[in-house]
């Protein structure tokens, strides 16, 4: 087995070593013939032994108080209804975050609207539907705090508590006090939904007191460990399935709801059961991102040299529940600046708890901060990007460490270079056709690069196909298609001669999806164990590694070439990787950058804003994939435009519930609000990153995006707007009238 | 209750509350067809009924007796891709897959509508021959939500065959 600890640059990769020519290329995904034919399972999809009933949760529909009772007496005496169960103490009242051990239990009260109360089993989803609503649940209302604006006076500090611990360096009232250029500015973000495509949903199959969970989650391990946990079983009692899923963005990350009332629901009636949350109930079932209050604070010297850089924020969060927004994340190293400030104080809404959502922090964090950045070129008549580059740091300035790599000035120049930033005017309302306003703006992107503990298992199997087994996911960033390409490249196969199993809790664990870490853990673990079998290899033709070549099937040494079936013909190779993070991760500063430039039309008589162009230019390590990478990036942009323009959850302060919960009035992008985008990826190679020198790109695209449509549409109009989304209203409050 | 769904003939019996969606899904077995919202808002669900395309989730099953249906199921298999398929195969018109079914169902019908001269929002005029372009896919596609976000992936590839068509 081998086991490699990131301690030390790694040198020589075994991906650099690879021949094979099959890793960075834009390969299709090897599952996507039966993904553009409907033939793969998602979670409600899988057929399973036995009579399927179905489950529907009874939700909350206070905000906040205890539960008097129930009558399921008139839901019990419906057609075809199974059991409507109420009395369980393991009914969950959240789903999980990534830091619980399990999920937070009992009905007896309220911790936020629509949270479960329960569940109703049926013959059909038409009767448990019916019969879920006809369950009466008495309730005594408590005194909730559902109103954001209300809350934040009394926000704590969260000292240490967070993901980010408060820092400061230096004294950022002193250099803003003495200064000749400020900038004191507050931005605010909204409550943020992943909103996949596919909803959260689950199908329970116990076998005697072995429970199998169909479902989908990017973070099997951590979610098995969570679902035992919850119902109080053995540790081997339990095991999680979830080899396609429809989208997580994080919100499948912990163990869901659904699970643990499907498993109660199929144990009491003794029959499988398929659960799945509706839309409607999915916004207050699953956490959030919190809103944001961002004050940002820079100062300059007479040259525009940062002397100060400052981003203290608030965020919220429900009563219990130990995450926080890491605001500031993405924003520590960017910048410049000796004296800098970075914050987080949290106040409590008795709303949907917070959790992960793409990118946590930078999709929010660096809003503030470009947008900002944006404001102090403007003050200081400086070029956005000229500002930028001028206060490219030589090192993490926060924590005193080098970068990695860092190419941050290089995608702004090349972006600049695709985009045609010249053509931009310094000064607003300069350029019109007809009703519309055109303007550019541009931001940088960052997300911080992770590394964490991750196992796979690889065979060789007689006749020469490879097969890797790990517990990792693919939430449609393409996992089965690059581990394919890593195994495929170091053991010389051609990819169709490579099988990779994932979603899986009794595979080797390997962390999953999320936090953009997963290609990077997984993947190496993948790597490791390949070097394992080449090793094998070369033993088995009688040479060293050194000496061994493998391509197209065949192990070739000296004057002989062997097909690498023979060669396990009489025994199967079988090897495990598994990768740990190490010192390189506090040595040195790591994540992956990018700048984005975006080109807008604002209608002066309405204030809509119209996405016209994007241009994108990453540095995110080694590219194992150009065609899923490239959709990966597309993805994130998107979403940031999405945060941008329109996405916002909507709290009622009456009552503490999503007024938006459905996508009809939750706004994501649709295809008629995005043009082509432009995506470039700048050649890299980190060696302090992990042995396969990459780095995370599956949230990159979102940072900044939103700041460099924000930035754009105040070059069109004028019109600086502080509180995201930037909707119509808030851009018309603010057009002179000849601008129409 | 009879219907037919991609060329087989199925004799059902039904909840009356049943949709179109879940009848295809769970009683016939068809799972290709995704439950994104059931409520006619994110397209996930498109289907063909006669020829047309429609959110299955949002009509009744018992709407339908007689009728020709037809599933992503229908329109190719992962060993026989209809060209639409092919077409996001090929140019990543996707991600984690689940909106895919309905978008490409979506995007076959859709370009029926344009062959006949329909006109949508952004068309310059009502009449005469229409030419797809990527604002027109773009308008035309609007009611399928892809939240991964593979939009100019998908505008690609039915350009693609759009372009193959004319």
């Amino acid at each position: 087995m081998s086991e490699y600890k990131m301690d030390q640059p790694v040198g020589a990769s075994p991906l650099d070593r690879g021949v094979q020519g099959i890793i960075g290329e834009p390969l299709n995904r090897v599952e996507g013939r039966r993904k553009v034919a409907g033939d793969v399972p998602y979670a409600a999809d899988h057929k399973v032994e036995g009579k399927l009933a179905v489950g529907v949760a009874i939700c909350s529909t206070i905000g906040f108080g205890r539960v008097k009772g129930f009558d399921t007496s008139k839901a019990e005496a419906m057609p075809g209804v199974l059991a409507a169960i109420v009395d369980d103490p393991r009914i969950p009242r959240e789903t999980a975050g990534f830091s619980d051990e399990k999920l937070v239990t009992g009905n007896d009260r309220v911790d936020s609207y629509g949270q479960s109360l329960g569940v109703v089993v049926a013959e059909t989803f038409e009767q448990a539907r019916a019969a879920a609503n006809a369950v009466k649940v008495e309730y005594d209302p408590g005194e909730g705090r559902f109103d954001a604006g209300a809350g934040r006076g009394g926000a704590r500090p969260l000292g240490d508590e967070g993901m980010v611990p408060d820092t400061t360096v230096g004294d950022i009232d002193a250099a803003m006090a003495s200064a000749p250029h400020t900038l004191d500015r507050t931005y605010e973000t909204p409550s943020h939904a992943h909103a996949a495509m596919e909803p959260h949903a689950a199908i329970a199959v116990w076998e005697g007191d072995s429970l199998t969970v169909y479902t989908s989650i990017q973070i099997t391990s951590g979610a098995k460990k969570k679902l035992v946990n919850t119902l109080g079983l053995g540790s081997d009692k339990a095991r999680i399935v979830s080899p396609y899923i429809g989208g997580g963005f994080g919100g499948k990350g912990g163990l869901g709801t659904e699970c643990v009332l499907a498993a109660i629901a199929a144990k009491r009636i003794g029959r499988p059961v398929k659960l799945v949350i509706t839309r409607q109930q999915l916004f207050h079932l699953v956490y959030r991102r919190s809103d944001t209050v961002q004050r940002m604070r820079l100062a300059c010297d007479a040259d525009g040299r940062l002397t100060a850089f400052g981003q203290d924020s608030i965020v919220s969060q429900n009563d219990g529940r130990p995450f926080y927004e890491p605001v500031p994340l993405g924003s520590l190293a960017l910048y410049a600046g000796a004296n800098r400030s970075f914050t987080t104080k949290a106040y409590t809404l008795n709303i949907p708890h917070c959790g992960s959502v793409r990118a946590p922090g930078e999709a929010v964090g660096i809003l503030g901060v470009e947008c900002a950045m944006d404001e102090m070129a403007e003050q200081l008549g400086m070029d956005p990007v000229e500002f930028r580059k001028l206060n490219e740091p030589e090192k993490d300035l926060t924590r005193n460490r080098p970068f990695s790599e860092r190419q941050l000035v290089q995608c702004m120049e090349e972006g600049a270079r695709r985009f045609g930033w010249e053509r931009r005017n310094a000064k607003p309302l300069q350029e019109r056709e007809g009703e519309w306003w055109i303007g550019r703006g541009m931001a940088a992107a960052i997300r911080v690069n992770m590394l964490t503990n991750a196992q796979a298992r690889l065979r060789i199997e007689p006749g020469g196909k490879v097969v890797v087994e790990t517990d990792m996911t693919d939430i449609g960033t393409g996992s089965y298609t690059i581990l394919s390409q890593i195994a495929g490249e170091i053991l010389g196969m051609p990819i169709e001669s490579v099988e990779v199993r994932l979603g899986d809790s009794l595979f080797p664990a390997a962390f999953g999806s999320g936090g953009s870490m997963g290609a990077a853990s997984s993947g190496s673990a993948v790597a490791l164990a390949a070097e394992d079998a080449v090793a094998e290899l070369a033993a088995r033709m009688g040479t060293s590694v050194k000496d061994l070549t493998l391509k197209d099937g065949h192990a070739i040494a000296g004057n002989r070439r062997v097909p690498v079936g023979d060669l396990v013909a009489q025994k199967t190779i079988e090897t495990t990787g598994t990768i740990k993070p190490g010192a390189m991760a506090k040595q040195y500063d790591q994540a992956a950058y990018g700048a984005h430039f975006v080109e807008v039309a604002v209608s002066g008589v309405t204030g809509e804003t119209r996405i016209r162009k994007v241009t994108s230019v990453f540095a995110a390590g080694r590219i194992l994939n150009a065609k899923t990478a490239r959709s990966q990036a597309i993805g994130g942009i998107i979403w940031g435009i999405g945060e941008a323009l329109t996405e916002e959850a909507v709290t009622d302060p009456r009552y503490g519930n999503f007024a938006n919960n459905d996508l009809a009035e939750y706004h994501v992008p649709v295809h008629a609000d995005i043009p082509h985008l432009d995506v470039t990826f700048l050649p890299e190679l980190d060696d302090k990153t992990n042995p396969l020198k990459i780095k995370g790109i599956g949230e990159l695209g979102i940072a900044g995006i939103g700041a460099a449509v924000n930035n754009a549409i105040y070059n069109a109009t004028g019109v600086r707007v502080y509180e995201f989304p930037i909707t119509l209203d808030k851009v018309l409050a603010g057009l002179p009238a000849e601008a129409a | 209750m009879r219907l037919t769904v991609n060329g087989q003939s199925h004799d059902v019996e039904f909840d009356v509350r049943t949709s179109l969606l879940d009848l295809l899904r769970e009683t016939i077995g068809l799972t290709g067809t995704k439950k994104g919202c059931d409520h006619g808002q994110c397209g996930a669900c498109t289907i063909l009924v006669n020829g047309r395309r429609i959110n299955s989730c949002l009509t009744l099953a018992a709407m339908h007796e007689g009728d020709e249906i037809t599933t992503i199921e229908g329109l190719g298999s992962p060993d026989g891709l209809s060209p639409m398929q092919e077409a996001f195969f090929e140019h990543d018109g996707y991600q984690c897959g689940f909106c895919t079914p309905g978008q490409i169902v979506s995007a076959t019908a859709m370009l029926e509508e344009a062959g006949k001269g329909w006109p949508s929002h952004v068309s310059a005029s009502l009449e005469g021959e229409m030419r797809l372009t990527p604002e027109e896919i773009s308008e035309r596609m609007s009611g399928n939500l892809c939240r991964c976000s593979a939009y100019p992936n998908i505008n690609d590839a039915i350009a693609e065959v759009a372009g193959g068509k004319s």
